[in-house]
């Protein structure tokens, strides 16, 4: 079977709603008095069952159902939330998701997830039963919406009267549908409903009404011309009876009356359907919505009250003050639900993510042709030309920044989702845990988003595993007995930073230094740095655990996190204080497309470096060139502060003599600064950065190409290697 | 879907409807339930192979029925299958077609 477009939606929209319940469900542990969050929860499941009844999932309905119901005491205060609850209910959010990924896949229900089904459904009925006594689940969950559903007033019926304020005495729901004519071509049937509608109920008396429907040769098969009459049996509140329809409402004539309507709201339905009055009454009649004499006092009663029909019975309507209060609130608060979502879904729209690379593509190329009617433009000498290639080229580069800016998202959806890892390791390592989290609203490119959920899950677990240590240890320390996880996010100079830090045990020196020297990762005489040591856990096949656990310790972990982060252009380092807790950084670019970039020449090749990495250009001083010539030195004086540089000449060993004068540029990453030394400075310059062929991929010290606007090439630096070069041959020179 | 007219005689036929009587058919089986209308008077419609049907399919059925009945022809559906059965009972439409159904042990 093809999965039409909507059930796509209410799949994604589904897992959307999941998810937000999940992370409602996380929050509420910590509050379980704030009613906001439990009506979430629920509206949740009700959504979710609502929309699978229309697509006739009926394992979805049935397991939700329960759910929803031992929701609803929750809701009206029977139930309290504590763990426990809050466990099952999320076990319950799981399956739920479960079951609307095997609608993905359709075909029948595998038996392990009906099993599923019946387990939870069985433990969610204990819920549901502690109040009625033994009944079985199933019964239980019908005991627990009648219980949960608004009261029908219970005031005595009044017989009636023919002022026209009087109630009728059918103790039924009165639905008139007129469907719209689009209905069937938008893709719903208009049966589901009622179908739907029978499980929140029984339906009564159910009238078709065939007067829609044309002659033969007007009459168009893919439009509907019915109308339903249906006299209702339920419990359920008007709203959740009206959210039946919600799907249709806009263009159909959805009615609902309540049990013991006054007779002016018969009066005024019967005056609104598009059906002859007389007609509407004998349907009333047949419903069972109206008895033969209420229905005769109607008619009389709209005879009696006047030749122009449409006035009298508004007034009347005004008169009889005819809406129960319940009723005008709930449709006040769904008439703001609704737009509230409208307001909402007005401002976002989903976009292929394929469009938007293609659009990003664009824009780079539209960056490149820029460049190169810029230097057109310098090469001519008009200034008229000049200045607007400037106003061009700055207009560009704001396209550019909002095209970019399409693909950032917050990382927020990444470390809300850590709660529940947090919440199911903690519970796991039987070690309490909580997890704060700060600068969610800090934005990076989608791509970078997708890729560093798994490093940090690694992460996070080896922090709760091996940093975090059991509430006997910590007390004994004089922390806190529950161990705290923060998830922090912050941009930092053209990167964004992402820390996971704990205040656990910290990092033992010691133990890594000596399990490094075991595995021959380092010589025993070797003097390292605390940093050198720290970095060392991320080594291939390190692990200082003593035990094996099924979430880390294995060895396996850090590297791949190191590698995952390296191959996003980011580097992760790591703070670690004794006793006091362990902080890992990581240090991710924004965005993995376009940067700016500083156009240096090397001879007649040019090189990019990332600007933002730039810090500031000086010359090389006659006195340094002669030191590094007589000595093999590699550093200069910078304010007093040791600089060690890279000759680009020697590293891409450019052939040709270096001329007069050599400047170097001075950048700085990660806390450290190194110099570049180039021929000549040509400026800033935007750059679209292009990978290199795989041929090309164990080149160190190049992280991508450009095209310039001449049309040359020129090589983008990564600056990270060059460094980690530049220290490193410094160091070997000094230690020799 | 595939809808069979069976031509009993100058004035009977049998229709046999297989398949899905839905928005996706309604097109094809307007015309091929209305077209024998024009041509029989008495008509037998089959529908023990219909294996879902929704409100254009039902839309259909009724538009055929008062037709006839506008026209003093005879129209009798002589087989239900169960989702013909499900819908007729969900709107209560049996007595209106009026036509014997075999009403299952569940019912």
């Amino acid at each position: 079977m093809n999965l039409d477009d909507a059930l796509q939606t209410f799949i994604v929209e589904s897992r959307e709603l999941l998810e937000s319940m999940e992370s409602a469900l996380l929050r509420i542990e910590q509050t379980p008095d704030d009613v906001e969050l439990i009506n979430a929860i629920f509206r949740t499941a009700h959504t979710i069952k609502g929309s699978a009844g229309l697509f006739g999932l009926d394992y979805i309905v049935s397991f939700t159902h329960v759910a929803e119901s031992v929701l609803d005491r929750v809701r009206t205060g029977e139930l309290k939330i504590e763990s426990e609850l809050v466990a099952l209910l999320l076990s319950t959010g799981d399956h739920i998701s479960a079951l609307v990924d095997h609608t993905v896949a359709g075909g029948d229900l595998s038996a392990e997830l009906d099993e599923e089904s019946q387990t939870l459904i069985g433990f969610l009925g204990a819920y549901l039963t502690e109040s009625t006594g033994g009944a079985t689940p199933h019964a239980a969950a019908k005991a627990a919406v009648v219980t949960g559903a608004v009261t029908v007033s219970s005031q005595t019926v009044h017989p009636y009267t023919t002022e026209g304020g009087g109630e009728v005495e059918t103790d039924l729901w009165h639905l008139s549908l007129r469907f719209g004519r689009d209905v069937l071509k938008d893709g719903m049937d208009p049966l589901s409903f009622i179908r739907y509608l029978g499980t929140l109920g029984t339906i009564h008396r159910i009238v078709t009404l065939l007067d829609g429907i044309p002659a033969v040769a007007e009459m168009d098969p893919e439009s509907c011309y019915l109308g339903f009459e249906i006299s209702f049996k339920s419990n359920a509140d008007k709203a959740t009876i009206e959210s039946v329809f919600d799907f249709v409402r806009e263009n159909s004539n959805i009615r609902i009356l309540p049990p013991n309507s006054k007779i002016s709201e018969y009066l005024q339905l019967i005056a609104d359907l598009p059906e002859e009055d007389l007609r509407i009454g004998e349907i009333l009649l047949r419903c069972g919505t109206l008895t033969q004499t209420e229905l005769d006092a109607v008619l009389k009663f709209q005879l009696s009250d006047g030749n122009s029909p449409v006035r009298p019975i508004g007034e009347v309507l005004v008169e009889a003050q005819m809406v129960q209060p319940t009723v005008v609130e709930a449709a006040l608060k769904k008439q703001k639900q609704v737009k509230d979502n409208k307001t909402t879904e007005a401002n976002l729209i989903r976009v292929d993510a394929d469009k938007l690379d293609e659009l990003i593509n664009l824009v780079g190329e539209l960056i490149i042709a820029g460049a190169g009617a810029s230097l057109i433009a310098q090469r001519a000498g008009i200034s008229e030309l000049l200045e607007v290639n400037a106003t061009v080229s700055r207009l560009v580069e704001e396209v550019r920044d909002s095209a970019l800016k399409l693909r950032m998202v917050q990382i927020g959806g990444t470390f809300s989702r850590f709660q529940r890892v947090v919440r199911d390791v903690s519970k796991e390592l039987g070690k309490d845990i909580r997890l704060v989290i700060s600068g969610e609203e800090t934005e990076l490119d989608k791509t970078v988003v997708e890729k560093i959920g798994d490093p940090l899950t690694h992460l996070v677990r080896n922090s709760m595993d091996h940093g975090i240590e059991p509430a006997d240890v910590r007390l004994a320390r004089g922390k806190p007995a529950h161990g705290t996880l923060k998830l922090n996010a912050y941009h930092d100079a053209g990167s964004i930073m992402i820390e996971v830090s704990d205040d656990g045990g910290g990092l033992n020196k010691d133990k890594i230094l000596a399990k490094a020297i075991e595995r021959g990762l380092v010589k025993a005489d070797q003097v390292l740095t605390d940093n050198e040591i720290y970095n060392l856990i991320f080594e291939a096949g390190f692990s200082t655990a003593d035990a094996v656990s099924n979430l880390s310790g294995r060895g396996v972990g850090m590297d791949v996190v190191r590698r995952n982060i390296q191959a996003l252009r980011g580097t992760v380092d790591i703070h670690s204080e004794p006793g006091q807790g362990t902080t890992m950084r990581i240090r991710l670019p924004l965005t993995l497309a376009i940067i700016d970039g500083f156009l240096v020449g090397v001879d007649s090749a040019s090189y990019v470096i990332p600007l933002d990495m730039v810090v500031e250009c000086i010359e090389l001083t006659q006195q340094d060139r002669e030191a590094a010539q007589e000595n093999d030195r590699n550093y200069l004086n910078l304010r007093g502060e040791v600089l060690p540089y890279l000759r680009l000449r020697d590293l891409f060993e450019t052939e040709g003599r270096a001329p007069r004068r050599e400047n170097v540029v001075v950048v700085q990453y990660a806390g450290h600064k190194a110099g570049l030394v180039v021929d000549n400075l040509m400026g800033e310059f935007q750059t679209v950065i292009k990978p290199l062929g795989k041929m090309f991929s164990q080149v160190k010290g190049v992280g991508g190409f450009t095209i310039l606007g001449s049309g040359e090439v020129a090589l983008i630096m990564d600056v990270p290697r060059l460094m980690q070069q530049a220290s490193g041959n410094e160091q070997a020179v000094l230690a020799a | 879907m595939a809808v069979n007219v069976l031509r009993v005689n100058d004035d009977q036929c049998r229709i046999v409807v297989d398949g899905e009587m839905t928005i996706y058919t309604a097109m094809e089986l307007k015309a091929s339930l209305l077209f024998p209308l024009a041509q029989y008077k008495e008509l037998e419609i089959d529908l023990a192979g219909v294996s879902e049907i929704d409100t254009s399919g039902l839309q259909l059925l009724l538009l055929t029925k008062t037709e006839a009945i506008a026209d003093g022809k005879i129209i009798r559906i002589t087989a239900h299958s169960p989702a013909v059965l499900e819908l007729m009972n969900l709107c209560d439409l049996e007595s209106f077609f009026g036509d014997p159904v075999v009403i299952s042990s569940q019912a």
